[in-house]
């Protein structure tokens, strides 16, 4: 399996404060890549940079080399709102926009210039479908997103990531707003996503990694302690750091 | 807790910290038990209360009065000239030997003047809105809103003085008319002075927008400029609708520069250049020296006029109560 993400000696800092510090890794393609760690050891940070959502904020310095399919994210010639078009995000708390749930999802292929209404109708069932929430809102689709429950808010703003057809799918901390039905539904659907997408999520869930991961990486205080296959991190970890953490003697 | 002995000097500073806590409890708990709240606490309660609704009511009795009066006063001149004639009448001549009162040449002023000032003042205040919300550095920002406050309060007779010296020599020399003073330098005078109350309350609904709305637009591939124009102003609409219709109050109820600029003539408002006198002027350049059924008459443009702001305000009440929702 070929790594769709290669990220070496990377260090990020904002301000004067450096959040990351010489991250190594690389993420293998169409697998769940689960991000772990305590509280404000960089795994937002990180994820973000994957997509370039950092260059956003002020003041954020990068240095190293970050790499999606072998090409440099920082390069000359990448043109940063197609990088993000190919790696999606889904934030931790629910965000779909004040619209209609057809236009939320339509809403990243229209910017993307198509504008055939055959077309977008196709798209729009196909990323409702994909998020596993096609069946509960095929009747009120013109109806706003915003008179969703949280975990339907959320599993439309998997749809509406899906729908520009990323090839990478960025969660962080998709379900930590979510009560526990919703949350396993979509473990589920994060697990049958991985036949098609490349999937990053960040989780303070230690079972939540374990059950849905392929490959767990262990942030603690801005570095990269350990990662490494889920089975073998949770089994047999190599670090104290990771041991101490899994076991849940601290974080 | 299991009650214990504080023994000073021994080594129990655990024990030490607990009684600490449970001392202060106590000595709160005590507070509230010395300070039940008094007879005289409650009166003092009630006679504020009183006295808060006392003051608002007087507000309410303000309009309340106006409205009143306007009516009492604006309806007799109506009745006897007759509401047609009144509303659609062409003419405009208080003085003469055979009097005209015809108010359509000011109402129309009052919607084209208001209207074009619209036209113009919309659009450069929502993009300066767009641009100080979302793409000025903070700097930029901070200077430019304070600009926009100074003109915010610059006196209409400030407006309308400048517009006296500059506009109308201006537009007299560019248009190559005879006078300059017309319902086209109104226009350009009102949509300046529109311009802030627009801009800063178009900011106030944009920067209200929820970063993660934009977060979402961004993370999908969109552009920082198809984000604010797609996701950013649409969430903010009813706010700028608002904006919008708080610019049409200002520009209809502003009297004393474009007195200043129009020519102030009761004229059919035919063209651009023709000289032209509004609503709030038609009261205001005649009431001194009128009398009888002129000056009913002129109470019944004021009711016309009230009318008019209160159906804006009406509409402003709507967007506003739309955004809360
Ligand atoms: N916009 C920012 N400006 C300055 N410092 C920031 C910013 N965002 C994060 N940080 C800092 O960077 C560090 C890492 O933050 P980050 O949000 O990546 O942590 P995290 O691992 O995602 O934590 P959590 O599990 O609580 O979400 C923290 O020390 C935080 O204070
Ligand atoms: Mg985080």
């Amino acid at each position: 399996m070929s790594n769709i993400i290669t990220v070496k000696d990377m260090c990020l800092w904002y301000g004067d404060h450096k959040a990351l510090n010489n991250v190594n890794i690389d993420i293998p393609e169409k697998s769940i890549t689960a991000f772990i760690g305590p509280s404000g050891c960089g795994k937002s940070t990180f994820l973000k940079t994957l997509n370039r959502m950092n260059d956003l904020i002020p003041g954020v310095k990068i240095t190293g080399d970050i790499r999606y399919e072998a090409k440099d994210i920082f390069g000359r010639d990448v043109d940063v709102n197609n990088l993000r078009k190919e790696i999606g995000m889904v934030f931790q708390k629910p965000n779909p926009f004040p619209m209609s749930i057809y236009d939320n999802v339509a809403y990243g292929p229209r910017t993307h210039g198509i504008t055939n209404k055959v077309q977008l109708d196709e798209i729009v069932e196909q990323a409702l479908r994909d998020a596993a929430i096609w069946d509960e809102v095929k009747d009120r689709l013109k109806k706003n997103a915003l008179g969703m429950s949280g975990g339907q808010q959320q599993r439309l703003c998997i749809a509406r990531a899906l729908a520009v057809q990323p090839k990478i799918l960025l969660m962080d901390e998709p379900t930590s707003a979510l009560d526990p039905i919703s949350t396993s539904r979509i473990e589920e659907l994060v697990m049958e996503l991985k036949e098609k997408y490349t999937i990053v999520i960040v989780t303070h869930n230690m079972q939540q990694a374990v059950r849905v991961s392929d490959y767990t990486a262990f942030f603690l205080l801005g570095e990269l302690v350990e990662f490494g296959k889920t089975d073998d991190i949770f089994s047999q970890p190599k670090d104290k750091r990771t041991e101490d953490y899994i076991t849940g003697r601290f974080g | 807790m299991k009650k214990q002995e504080y023994h000073p000097f021994e080594d129990n500073a655990g024990e030490f910290q607990d009684k600490l806590f449970e001392t202060r409890i106590e000595a709160v708990n005590l507070a509230y038990k010395k300070a039940p709240k008094s007879e005289w606490a409650k009166y003092a309660e009630r006679m504020i209360h009183i006295i808060f609704l006392l003051l608002g009511l007087i507000t309410v009795g303000c309009v309340l009065l106006i409205t009143v009066y306007l009516v009492i006063s604006g309806i007799p001149a109506i009745r006897e000239i007759g509401p047609v004639d009144f509303l659609f009448g062409r003419e405009w001549a208080s003085t003469a030997a055979e009097p005209r009162y015809g108010i359509l040449p000011f109402i129309l002023t009052s919607i084209y003047g208001t209207a074009g000032a619209i036209v113009i003042g919309v659009p450069v205040g929502f993009m300066t809105a767009v641009y100080l919300s979302k793409l000025a550095s903070p700097k930029v920002k901070s200077v430019m809103q304070s600009a926009v406050s100074l003109l915010a309060g610059i006196p209409s007779v400030v407006y309308g003085l400048v517009g006296m010296l500059v506009l109308v020599p201006g537009i007299r020399k560019v248009f190559n008319v005879p006078d300059g003073a017309s319902l086209l330098a109104a226009i350009i005078v009102l949509a300046i002075m529109i311009l802030p109350s627009i801009i800063k309350m178009s900011v106030t609904a944009l920067d209200a927008v929820p970063k993660e709305y934009e977060d979402a637009s961004l993370a999908l591939g969109a552009t920082p400029i198809e984000t604010y124009f797609k996701v950013s102003v649409p969430a903010a609409k009813s706010g700028i609708a608002a904006a919008v219709v708080l610019g049409v109050g200002r520009a209809i109820g502003e009297a004393m520069a474009v007195m200043m600029v129009a020519g102030n003539v009761p004229n059919m408002p035919d063209s651009l250049f023709q000289s032209v006198r509004f609503l709030t002027t038609a009261v205001s350049s005649e009431m001194a020296y009128s009398s009888g059924l002129q000056q009913q008459a002129l109470f019944s443009i004021a009711l016309v006029l009230f009318l008019f702001i209160m159906l804006i305000n009406a509409m402003l009440n709507f967007f506003l109560k739309q955004e809360k929702e």
